[in-house]
Parts: C-alpha cells; sequence; structure tokens
C-alpha cells in the first residue's frame, strides 16, 4: 500500500510549523553586502564625500549613474577638496546594483544601502536626485514616501563598500580600510572578514572576528 | 414512489412560491457554498504545503473568494481573433448551468426513517428538501455530468488555439473512459435501491448504518465511483485537462475575466455537486443521528458534514497524488475500473435476482463463477495481448 504513505505525508503537515514569511509585514533578514539602493554618505564632520569625480558614471554597466562636478564654493565647501558633486543622479528603472560603483569610488562616497522595495509610480521618482540621496544629519539615508521601510532597514549602508575598499596606502597591499561615516565614525568590518587590515583589534567584540594570528594575507 | 407530495394535490399559489424559495435557497447556497469551497481548498491545500494560504481578504481570508470574483467582473473580456464568436461565449454557461441544475436533484435534508419519509412541513405543504425529485433522479445526474463535458470541449474547439484543443480532446477521452465506471458503479446502486430517483435512494438507505450503500454494495462501487468522479471533474490527479506544464490553462487557456470565473465556478460548484451526490449514494445522504428532536435541523447538519468530509478529501488528493501520465490514465480506466465494476455489478445483480426469484443457490454463484472465470481469462488475454502489441511497437520506434 505504498500508494497511501503519501496521504500520510500530507495530512501531518497539517500539525506542522508554517514557513511563510508573511512578506510585507515581516521581512528576512538580509545578508550583510546585500546591494540595495544608494546613499552618498558624509565624513563624520557633515562634509559629503563625493568629490564630483564621475568615476562612478564611467564604470556604470548600466549607464545610469549622472555626475556633474563642480568647485567648491571657498566661503562654504561642501567637501573637503577642491570639486564636489554638483549634479548626482541615478535612475533606478536601470540600475542592476552590481556595486561596480561602490568600488570604484576613490572616496567611499557612495555605497548601497538595504533597502530596495519600492513602488515608484512614475519616471520621475525612479531617478533618485542628490537630495535624496544625501545621508541626513545621522547619517541615515532619507526615506522617499514610496519605499517600503521596516525598523532597521536603514541601519547597515555600507556593507560591500567595507569588504572592498582598498586603502590608497601602497605600502599596505592588499589591505583594506575606510574613512569614518557622519553618525557612526569608522565603522566595524562585517562578518568573515580580516581584521587586521582595518584597525587595532582592541575595538573589535571578542570572538566576532578572526584574529589578526589567523591571517594568511601579505 | 410517487414524488414530491407538494404537488399531489394540485398546484396552487403556495406550492409554487414555496417551489420557487426552493430554488432560489439552493441557488444561494450553492454560489455561498462555492465561494467557500475555493477558500478551502485554497487554505487546506496551503496547510498541507506548510504555508499560511489566503489571509488578507476578511477574517482568515473568508472573503478572498469574493474578492477575486470582482476582481474577474472588472477585468478586460478578450476574445482571441480566431475564435468562434458564439460557442465560444456560449461554452462557459454550459458548464456553469449543468453544475448548478445537478445540485437540484440531490435530497440535502429531511428525517428518513422510523415511518417518514423526508418530507418537511412548510406553510403546512408537506415536501422534499430537495429541488426536484425527477423518477429519474440519477439519469438526470448522468446526463449533466455528459453535457458538462461539452462546455469544456465546445470551449477548447472554439478557442481557436492549440494548447485549448489539445486540452479539450484530452477532456473528451476522459470523460468518455470513466463516465462509462461512474455510470456502472452508480448502476449497482440503482440496482440495490430499485429505483432511479434520488429521493428513493435515500429512503432506501434509512435505517441505520448497515443499510448505506457503502456497505451493502461491499465498498468497491464507492472506491470505483470515487476514482472516477474525480477523473469526472477533472481535479488531480487527473487533471490533464488543464495540466498547467503541458498546455499553459488547458481548455480554458484564452478565457479572460467573467468568462473564465464562471468555468472556475462550474468547476468548483462541480466538487461540491459530486460530493453531494456521493453522500446520497452511497453514506445515505442526510441520514444520521438525531438529537433534542430537531427532525428538520439534524438530517441537513448531517449532510453538510459529509459533504465536507468529501470536499476534505477531494483536496487531500490534490495535495498528494501527483498527475497521471495520460497512458496511465487510460490504461486505470479501461484495464482497471471498468473490468472490475463490471463484474461487481454482475455479481450485486445476480445477488438480487437470486433474492428475488428465489433461485438455487449453488446453481446462482456456479454459474457466475464460470462465468466469471471464461471472462477474466479472455480480459486478462486480451489484456496481454494488447500490452505485447505496444511494447513491439514501441521497440519499432
Ligand atoms: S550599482 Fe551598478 S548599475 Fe547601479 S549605479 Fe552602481 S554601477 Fe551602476
Ligand atoms: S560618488 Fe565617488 S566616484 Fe562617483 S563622482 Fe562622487 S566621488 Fe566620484
Amino acid at each position: 500500500m505504498g500508494y497511501l504513505n503519501g496521504f500520510k505525508v500530507t495530512f501531518l503537515k497539517l500539525f506542522e510549523e508554517r514557513v511563510t514569511t508573511e512578506y510585507p509585514k515581516e521581512k528576512r533578514p538580509k545578508p550583510a553586502r546585500f546591494h540595495g539602493r544608494h546613499v552618498l554618505n558624509r565624513y563624520e564632520d557633515g562634509m559629503e564625500k563625493c568629490i564630483g569625480c564621475e568615476l562612478c558614471a564611467g564604470v556604470c554597466p548600466a549607464k545610469c549613474i549622472y555626475v556633474r562636478g563642480a568647485d567648491n564654493p571657498e566661503a562654504a565647501p561642501v567637501s573637503p577638496g577642491e570639486r564636489y558633486g554638483y549634479v548626482y543622479e541615478i535612475n533606478y528603472l536601470r540600475c542592476i546594483h552590481c556595486d561596480l560603483c561602490v568600488e570604484a569610488c576613490p572616496t567611499e562616497a557612495i555605497t548601497e544601502s538595504k533597502l530596495f522595495e519600492f513602488s515608484f509610480t512614475n519616471r520621475a521618482d525612479a531617478i533618485y536626485t542628490k537630495a535624496e540621496l544625501v545621508v541626513d544629519d545621522e547619517g541615515l539615508p532619507q526615506r522617499q514616501p514610496w519605499e517600503l521601510w521596516h525598523d532597521g532597514d536603514d541601519l547597515a549602508t555600507s556593507g560591500w563598500m567595507r569588504a572592498t575598499a582598498s586603502s590608497g596606502n601602497p605600502d599596505y597591499q592588499n589591505r583594506i580600510s575606510w574613512s569614518g561615516e557622519l553618525g557612526y565614525g569608522v565603522r566595524d568590518p562585517e562578518i568573515g572578514q580580516h581584521l587586521s587590515n582595518v584597525r587595532d583589534e582592541a575595538d573589535v567584540p571578542e570572538g566576532q572576528y578572526p584574529s589578526a594570528d589567523s591571517g594568511d594575507h601579505h | 414512489m410517487t414524488g414530491d407530495p407538494l404537488y399531489l394535490d394540485g398546484v396552487d399559489l403556495v406550492d409554487v412560491s414555496i417551489m420557487a424559495v426552493k430554488v432560489l435557497v439552493a441557488f444561494t447556497f450553492l454560489l455561498v457554498a462555492t465561494m467557500f469551497m475555493v477558500w478551502f481548498e485554497r487554505k487546506l491545500i496551503s496547510d498541507m504545503q506548510n504555508r499560511i494560504g489566503p489571509n488578507v481578504a476578511g477574517p482568515w481570508g473568508l472573503l478572498q473568494t469574493f474578492a477575486d470574483g470582482v476582481k474577474f467582473f472588472f477585468k478586460e473580456d478578450l476574445r482571441p481573433e480566431n475564435a468562434d464568436p458564439l460557442v465560444f461565449r456560449l461554452a462557459p454557461y454550459i458548464s456553469a448551468v449543468t453544475a448548478f441544475l445537478s445540485f437540484a436533484v440531490v435530497p440535502i435534508g429531511g428525517s428518513f426513517g422510523g415511518g417518514s419519509s423526508g418530507t418537511v412541513t412548510i406553510f403546512g405543504r408537506e415536501t422534499y428538501l430537495q429541488v426536484a425529485d425527477p423518477p429519474i433522479g440519477i439519469l438526470f445526474l448522468l446526463a449533466m455530468s455528459s453535457i458538462a463535458v461539452y462546455g469544456v470541449m465546445l470551449a477548447g474547439w472554439a478557442s481557436g488555439s492549440k494548447y485549448p484543443l489539445i486540452g479539450s480532446v484530452r477532456a473528451s477521452a476522459q470523460a468518455i473512459s470513466y463516465e462509462a465506471a461512474l455510470g456502472m458503479a452508480t448502476v449497482v446502486v440503482v440496482v440495490l435501491a430499485g429505483t432511479l430517483s434520488t429521493h428513493g435512494i435515500v429512503a432506501a438507505q434509512s435505517g441505520g448504518f448497515t443499510r448505506w450503500f457503502l456497505v451493502s454494495s461491499g465498498i468497491v462501487p464507492f472506491i470505483v465511483f470515487l476514482i472516477a468522479a474525480t477523473a469526472e471533474l477533472n481535479r488531480p490527479p487527473f487533471d490533464l485537462v488543464e495540466a498547467e506544464q503541458e498546455l499553459v490553462g488547458g481548455f480554458h487557456t484564452e478565457y479572460s475575466s467573467i468568462r473564465f470565473a464562471l468555468f472556475f465556478l462550474a468547476e468548483f460548484m462541480n466538487v461540491i455537486t459530486m460530493s453531494a451526490i456521493m453522500v446520497t449514494l452511497f453514506f445515505g445522504g442526510p441520514a444520521g443521528p438525531i438529537f433534542f428532536g430537531m427532525t428538520w435541523f439534524w438530517p441537513t447538519i448531517w449532510f453538510l458534514l459529509k459533504v465536507l468530509a468529501f470536499l476534505f478529501v477531494f483536496v487531500w488528493f490534490r495535495a498528494t497524488l501527483p498527475r497521471l501520465r495520460y497512458d496511465q490514465l487510460m490504461h486505470l480506466g479501461w484495464k482497471l475500473l471498468i473490468p472490475l465494476i463490471l463484474f461487481w455489478l454482475m455479481f450485486i445483480s445476480l445477488k438480487e435476482l437470486r433474492a428475488t426469484y428465489d433461485w438455487n443457490w449453488v446453481v446462482t454463484y456456479g454459474a457466475a463463477f464460470v462465468a466469471l472465470a471464461i471472462g477474466g481469462s479472455l480480459l486478462v488475454a486480451a489484456l496481454r495481448a494488447g500490452d505485447r502489441a505496444y511494447q513491439e511497437e514501441l521497440e519499432e520506434v
């Protein structure tokens, strides 16, 4: 009676736990390096990181970034340095969230957050302007009316950047490091990332990351 | 059996109004029941798959079907260019109307046994709790289930598109194959009850569990009927008619909007009707213990509970069994169910004849055994030969 065993299986399922995540009401946790929509970061002193170099626009395979740089006004500079991003637009009807722009950016200005649930109803909303992309005074992304946010969705906004950012110093080959962010300072590395590359081990919570000695870099 | 006592003393206005109320109640009941059946199926199948199912529209998602129905009304009604305009429009109604009509002859309540003959009293008139009790009720049911196939067949044919056509060809072949087994399983019941009237069949089963035809016909006809009914309803595991993986949607691929909704409605309504028919034929209809003397109330409750059990079974089938291949379907129908129920029908008829005419036991069953042996071996030989020919054909290819 092998045929009838199946009926038992399906019947017993009635009393099992459900696996459904009731999506818009609850969300599953996202991976640390999830590629969501971008934010434009600022330094801890509030200065914008973007220097308007257009490297991100150049590398973007979807050609969805539009940047125009301009000289910093001497009286009230927007970014430390000569120039700043004067116009900055990303078209989310085209972006494929490859994060190449994040890797290309020399100043870690652009990073990707965990936010990806947009339901804009027109093309203008799909194009995020600089005013919408730049982080607010707490260093958090700005919420757009058509985005679905849950608590904490806006927190981890630069995981991928911290996994890939090169330190820029030729003495430190294969090492990564990153600058501070407004509201956070220098953020901790992500899970699985070698800590010796980053900063004082003493600052890092016990047991969370592999120790410097176990590293096989260089 | 004299038919519904409502008409015994001529027909006046009260009789007509009672009739109208009955039709209205049956119609509404069936519509609402179908609505909940869709919900029930979706909820139960998701429970059986560790999912949650509809839970947003109304409490526990109860209004999901209603929401779907409203949506269907507002959808654009498309008709393919190649479709036959008249038949394309007609087909959904054939399906839906036959689904409604079959239910009319099913007795849904009334206390049988203990001297009463299943009547209730409304406005001082005695009547049956069923819309109609034609003397040929069973024939009517079989006729309706055959006409329903036309709905599916014409829909596929008139769509002017290949998938629906294949679906409808499958549907007609499947219906023809299984209608034979279905009909003969019904005939077993008719032979036992000695009447074609559904009311008569329920009355013949009154007086306790052992008199249900499930038991007194020896379970086999019921099992054959259940399998054939599942095939007749085009429900899994026999849903080749609308096998999504092969035929998109089968016969209703080209249908949209309210016409699609009608097919959908008919399909689920047929499930309810078929369950009700099975309860009537094999499970004593509304029979069941009566508490607190509410004689009109309990039979209906028992009837509904039994129907619900069958609805559960149909959903359970769907959750458990994978779809049959087409040759397996035909194999099961022609080589297993039909011979089996044929022999069973012969056996039951013989039993009844012997009881009626008081034939000699040994001669009767001896002759039956000889007939069975000859028929059986001929059949097995034929099947073997068929299989061999098929294998040879396969090897040649
Ligand atoms: S994530 Fe990729 S596609 Fe999107 S803006 Fe950056 S480079 Fe372009
Ligand atoms: S985001 Fe980075 S790469 Fe793009 S223009 Fe600004 S500084 Fe250059």
